[in-house]
């Protein structure tokens, strides 16, 4: 048969693995900043856009979105057209998502230092470059699809699917976490609120998780090490298996994240299950990348691409053995809020995602560049690096976990609290906290090492723009005599509707008894609507990142509710837009912080006080101050428009509430400004704090007031 | 949210949807299964070599580096 010739172009997987490089750099120097700012409150103080808060959705969302996204469509774009024998379907489209997605990611370094934020973990950015991000995902998803139809060989090899499954449930997953009403070009309310939001936010951070950080990257891994060993995988066999079950059993775990929540049982029972069961698939994929390996050892020996895969293929190993284990409701209970989550993710992040890119990097850069790699020696030293750095990063972490975890729970003989302020549990583990930095300064060291000897192979070679290949064309044979699976793998089109479909039934399982029936979340009769202060307080809580520290969520047990008071129930989150559970507990609880009588109440001077200099008060406390709010005033410009999407939303304000609004705005902070000027604080009635002062002071207190009269009844 | 949990409630027996799913996903599951225990070996062996290809014999750029 007739040979066709084509070419496989470099260009794109070039540029995208540059900008692997540069924003893997960007994200892990954020991550050390807000590392030293952990034990080094006052590092910054007073430049809000360098605040903890404001700062560590920043370094997620670079590490996820822009050094792992970069890496894997790298990936993509250099394995795609060779394992399908065909160039990508079209460069345009293909520069148009490069060039889209790091715009994308330039916007999201912008606006999250600024505090435009949304608050949902992994999915923090505003409306406008939410668009984007779909605009440019299906850019991206179309170029694949269409370059698998346009294909020379018959079978679709696995890291295609893997590829696959990734474009269509990242798609569905941001598409349905972001359905927001936009309020102004910069600020939005999810449709969804309270427990359902939470629901919702977690099914995708899990399948974020699952779909962003690790198929992609099993597809990566099924491509490069058998490149880097120069034999096929394993088991071809079993990747077809795990695939299947992977992608079924993922979508349906995202509860795992809500146990003992507010989230009704039922729903904290499936995703634990299904968690468990995830075990088998992930280590299906964990077994067919090691025992690739198998008989050369010899080589991992010495070759530090080879080293870095397998490191990372055991991380994933081990993450996803520890996955399943924090999902079990005994071993969550200690976890959950703590610093041994962080541990755990930056097993993924470090260790799986880090190492397969680096190893990656260090594979292509020599093909790319038609030379021999700068210097192993220095890829070996990154190694070591890269893999101290991740144990001096995680350990310390773990034990933090462990220890703070146990000292919230612990009673004394008389069955007190032995550590009654939350300080003591903070003070204990910072020690660990120094060992993580360190880590994470090696780790980063190791990247530098990297960037060096990349710029140096650079130098020496000559980039290849192009490369040649020849084929025969597909024959379409008719009838098509393949039965099965690898018909299946024959028609990237169906293949790509029963991912969706297989992702959707997890779904949709989770969510249509969660918005249907009603007694899911029970409503509270004096829980009722923030006022207008509040709700604007609430927004600079938001903007601040207090929820990547305060978690608002006391779970039913006898340590949490003695310390902060009764446990939370979901009715009381019908008017959270956004919810703010919080993923981590840095300081305490704040789910009950305006209850008057519980033994965290604190008097509106105490806040005051504690915000323009949280040391002052509390000498020991990590709390960066917050002198910006103190001194900023409060904009109600668009007050009356957050009312009217909240009435749009649902939230049952009085009729013609919103033209009232700011009356009642003003009215609520002069009374609070004025009980801190009696007490001999001199503030305005708008500056910022005293509407943070507002929202504080109502958390909580809604099922402890006596009447069910609305609060904004007129009399 | 209140037009698709609207929708959703107007949907008759809408409480079979999980179900039926739950079911497809076995039934799909088992026959997945059959087929690839089924797979032709040789052919099998044929596509886990597609990223090999003409590559095999290449050198491997990092075995000897020039520093």
């Amino acid at each position: 048969m007739e040979l066709q010739k084509f070419t496989y172009d470099n260009r794109l997987s070039s540029l995208f693995l540059k900008a692997t490089i540069l924003w893997g750099l960007v994200g892990m120097l954020v991550g050390l900043t807000i590392a030293i700012e952990l034990i080094w409150p006052t590092m910054t103080n007073g430049i809000s856009w360098l605040s903890f808060g404001r700062l560590r959705p920043l370094h997620t969302n670079a590490v996820i979105f822009a050094f792992v996204g970069n890496g894997m469509f790298t990936a993509i774009y250099y394995s795609t057209p060779r394992l399908l024998k065909t160039p990508m379907y079209s460069e345009l489209l293909g520069r148009i998502h490069f060039w889209g997605w790091q715009l994308i990611i330039v916007a999201a370094a912008i606006t999250l230092p600024l505090g435009i934020t949304v608050s949902k973990e992994y999915a923090e950015l505003e409306w406008p470059i939410d668009v984007a991000i779909a605009i440019v995902w299906v850019i991206f998803g179309i170029n694949l699809i269409m370059t698998t139809v346009k294909r020379r060989v018959k079978h679709i090899y696995v890291a295609i699917w893997f590829y696959i499954a990734t474009f269509v449930t990242v798609a569905v997953l941001h598409i349905v976490n972001s359905i927001n009403l936009p309020v102004s070009f910069f600020k939005s309310y999810p449709v969804y609120a309270g427990v359902q939001d939470a629901l919702v936010q977690w099914w995708y951070g899990h399948n974020a998780v699952a779909f962003f950080l690790t198929t992609p990257y099993l597809g990566l891994m099924y491509y490069f090490i058998p490149k880097a060993a120069n034999r096929p995988i394993y088991s071809y066999k079993l990747s077809i298996i795990h695939f299947w079950a992977l992608i079924f059993i993922y979508i349906w775990a995202g509860p795992h994240h809500l146990l003992y929540s507010a989230l009704p049982d039922w729903a904290q029972a499936l995703g634990v299950v299904f968690s468990i069961m995830l075990i088998a698939p992930s280590w299906g994929g964990m077994i067919n990348g090691l025992l690739t390996l198998r008989g050369a050892w010899d080589k991992v020996r010495e070759d530090p691409v080879l080293k870095m895969f397998v490191v990372g293929v055991t991380a994933y190993g081990m993450a996803t053995f520890e996955g399943p284990m924090l999902s079990l409701k005994s071993v969550n209970a200690i976890s959950h809020f703590t610093d041994w989550t962080i541990a755990h993710v930056h097993i993924g992040a470090l260790g799986w995602n880090g190492m397969l890119t680096f190893g990656m990097i260090y594979w292509l850069l020599p093909r790319l560049y038609k030379t021999k790699l700068f210097s192993v020696k220095l890829a070996n030293a990154h190694f070591w690096l890269a893999t101290t750095g991740m144990l001096f990063f995680a350990i310390p972490l773990y034990f933090a976990g462990f220890t703070q975890s146990l000292m919230w729970k612990e009673f004394t003989e008389e069955g007190f609290l032995k550590y009654p302020n939350f300080i003591e549990t903070v003070t204990q583990i910072l020690p660990m906290y120094w060992i993580r930095v360190l880590g994470g300064t090696l780790y980063i060291t190791g990247v530098i090492l990297m960037i060096y000897n990349a710029a140096k192979t650079i130098k020496q070679g000559s980039f290849i723009p192009e490369e040649q290949d020849e084929a025969p064309a597909l024959e379409i044979r008719k009838p098509n005599p393949d039965k099965g699976h690898r018909l299946l793998e024959g028609k990237p089109v169906l293949f790509t509707v029963l991912s969706l479909v297989a992702i959707l039934i997890g779904g949709l399982v989770e969510f249509i008894p969660m918005f249907m029936i009603k007694s899911n979340v029970p409503t509270i009769a004096s829980v009722q609507p923030y006022t207008p202060l509040e709700l604007e307080g609430r927004d600079i809580y938001i903007r601040e990142g207090c929820y990547t520290c305060h978690s608002q969520m006391i779970r039913p047990f006898r340590s949490e509710v003695e310390r902060y008071g009764d446990y939370t129930k979901a009715g009381e989150t019908v008017y959270d837009r956004p919810f703010q559970f919080g993923s981590k507990r840095t300081g305490p609880d704040l789910a009950r912080e305006g209850v008057k009588t519980s033994r965290n109440y604190k008097p509106d001077a105490w806040h005051y006080n504690h915000f323009m200099s949280p040391q002052k008060m509390v000498a020991e406390s990590i709390m960066p101050p917050y002198p910006w709010i103190i001194e900023n005033d409060l904009n109600t410009s668009t007050t009356a428009g957050k009312i009217r999407a909240m009435m749009k939303l649902g939230v049952p304000y009085p009729d013609g509430f919103d033209t009232k609004a700011l009356d009642h705005l003003q009215k609520q902070a002069n009374q609070i400004a004025q009980g801190l000027r009696d007490g001999g604080i001199d503030v305005a009635d708008q500056k910022e704090v005293i509407a943070l002062i507002a929202y504080i002071q109502r958390l909580g207190t809604d099922i402890h007031r006596e009447s069910n009269e609305s609060i904004f009844s007129e009399n | 949210m209140k037009i698709v949990t609207n929708a959703l409630e107007n949907i008759a027996n809408i409480q079979i949807f999980p179900i039926i799913g739950l079911l497809i996903f076995l039934v799909f599951f088992i026959i997945m299964i059959y087929r690839v225990v089924k797979m032709d070996r040789k052919e099998v062996d044929e596509i886990s070599r597609l990223p090999l290809e003409k590559d095999q014999a290449e050198n491997n750029g990092y075995a000897e580096s020039s520093h």
